[in-house]
């Protein structure tokens, strides 16, 4: 069972949203079931990591917090776009990864773009280090600590990955 | 009211629009360019839900998630041709 | 009920008018690459998300387009920080001009040559 289907939380989500997408009929039975056998197993097959969420609980929480802090510091961004320009202090902050894990780095990456005021610039190979772009700061050390107490931690305990390095 | 908000979101969104083409024609990079591209494309989807919304038709969904769909692969795919000269690769 | 619906997605729609046109402000306004890269990939992204969930709203009850938006939104949230990182790379090898200072980030980039 597990060999046909290597991820059965994505093959069901397939067949749940084809079936919404086409209705319930023979043929998109059809589609659906090809869909949720086909898309895993190829994905399994090019070695695409597979990630278990360890805390699905903690990433629910996380989500919540991520997007609280795109919708209010958005209003801060738009405060700095319709000002002066010359009054910003872009600068490049380089974040250092506390375990090499692809999809905290990926993840980590990504939430540093939607959340206003940075942007990530950069991933090394090894997933050791983050470089963001910010658009305004005096202090960007204190953006990188930001970074990581609000959103490394979290993803790190979500992915079940350990802090020794 | 609704109209009224309807066509404030038109005038916004209309007028972003046309800022983002400035930026295609003015540049100056490579980049800047495809950056321009990327948000045409994110205005025309809201755009095209605006136009849901104002037709009450939601055949303008299928719209949106077309220009969506190609918009994101071919902004990924200028965006790689031009940081590494190739897209597959 | 039907008013206070027609009420929030008329919010919804003005405020994400607001945030797609700041988008673009800032698109045309802002001194260098990498700080024009910021206005579009979130201004941009929570305005279009905000019409997004108007239009949600609005046809609520008529059933079966859920899917449409919810893919909408994945192609358009996922695709804008992936696509802002690409973008990203993209200036930092063409070393465009920027006013962030480079040093620490020039450090652990290849130099050609």
């Amino acid at each position: 069972m597990s060999r046909l289907f290597p991820r059965p939380w994505l093959s069901g989500a397939l067949f749940a949203a084809a079936l919404m997408f086409w209705g319930v009929a023979p043929l998109p039975l059809a589609g659906a079931a090809l869909l949720a056998l086909v898309l895993p197993l190829g994905l399994a097959r090019v070695g695409a990591p597979s990630s278990p969420l360890a805390r699905p609980g903690r990433a629910a929480r996380l989500a919540a917090v991520v997007l609280w802090d795109i919708v209010v510091a958005n209003v801060a961004v738009a405060r700095l776009v319709l000002g002066p320009p010359g009054r910003l202090r872009p600068a490049f902050v380089a974040v250092p990864l506390d375990a090499p894990h692809p999809q905290v780095a990926a993840a980590l990456a990504m939430i540093v773009t939607m959340t206003p005021g940075t942007v990530s610039a950069d991933i090394d190979e090894g997933c050791t280090r983050l470089l963001v772009h910010v658009l305004d700061t005096g202090d960007p050390a204190r953006v990188a600590a930001d970074i990581k107490l609000r959103y490394e931690r979290a993803l790190m305990e979500i992915f079940g990955c350990s802090t020794s390095r | 009211m609704l109209d009224l908000a309807l066509n404030v979101a038109f005038a916004a969104f209309g007028l972003a629009f046309l800022l983002a083409a400035f930026r295609l024609l003015r540049g100056p990079s490579a980049p800047d360019r495809i950056l321009a591209l990327d948000t045409l494309y994110v205005d025309a989807v809201a755009l095209a839900l605006l136009l849901a919304v104002q037709q009450d038709s939601a055949a303008y969904f299928e719209v949106a998630l077309l220009i969506a769909l190609i918009g994101f692969v071919s902004t990924v795919a200028l965006a790689r041709f031009v940081a590494r000269g190739d897209v597959t690769g | 009920m039907r008013a206070a619906i027609e009420v929030l997605i008329s919010l919804l729609l003005v405020a994400g008018g607001f945030f797609g046109l700041v988008g673009a402000i800032g698109l045309v306004r802002l001194p260098d690459f990498l700080m024009r890269l910021h206005a579009p990939t979130k201004a941009t992204t929570l305005g279009v998300g905000g019409a997004l969930l108007a239009a949600l709203l609005y046809f609520v009850g008529s059933g079966r387009w859920i899917v449409h938006e919810l893919l909408i939104a994945a192609f358009l949230f996922i695709g804008a920080p992936v696509s802002a990182l690409m973008l990203a790379q993209a200036a930092i090898r063409a070393r465009l001009p920027s006013r962030a200072p480079l040093a620490e980030a020039g450090e652990d980039e290849e130099r050609p040559g």
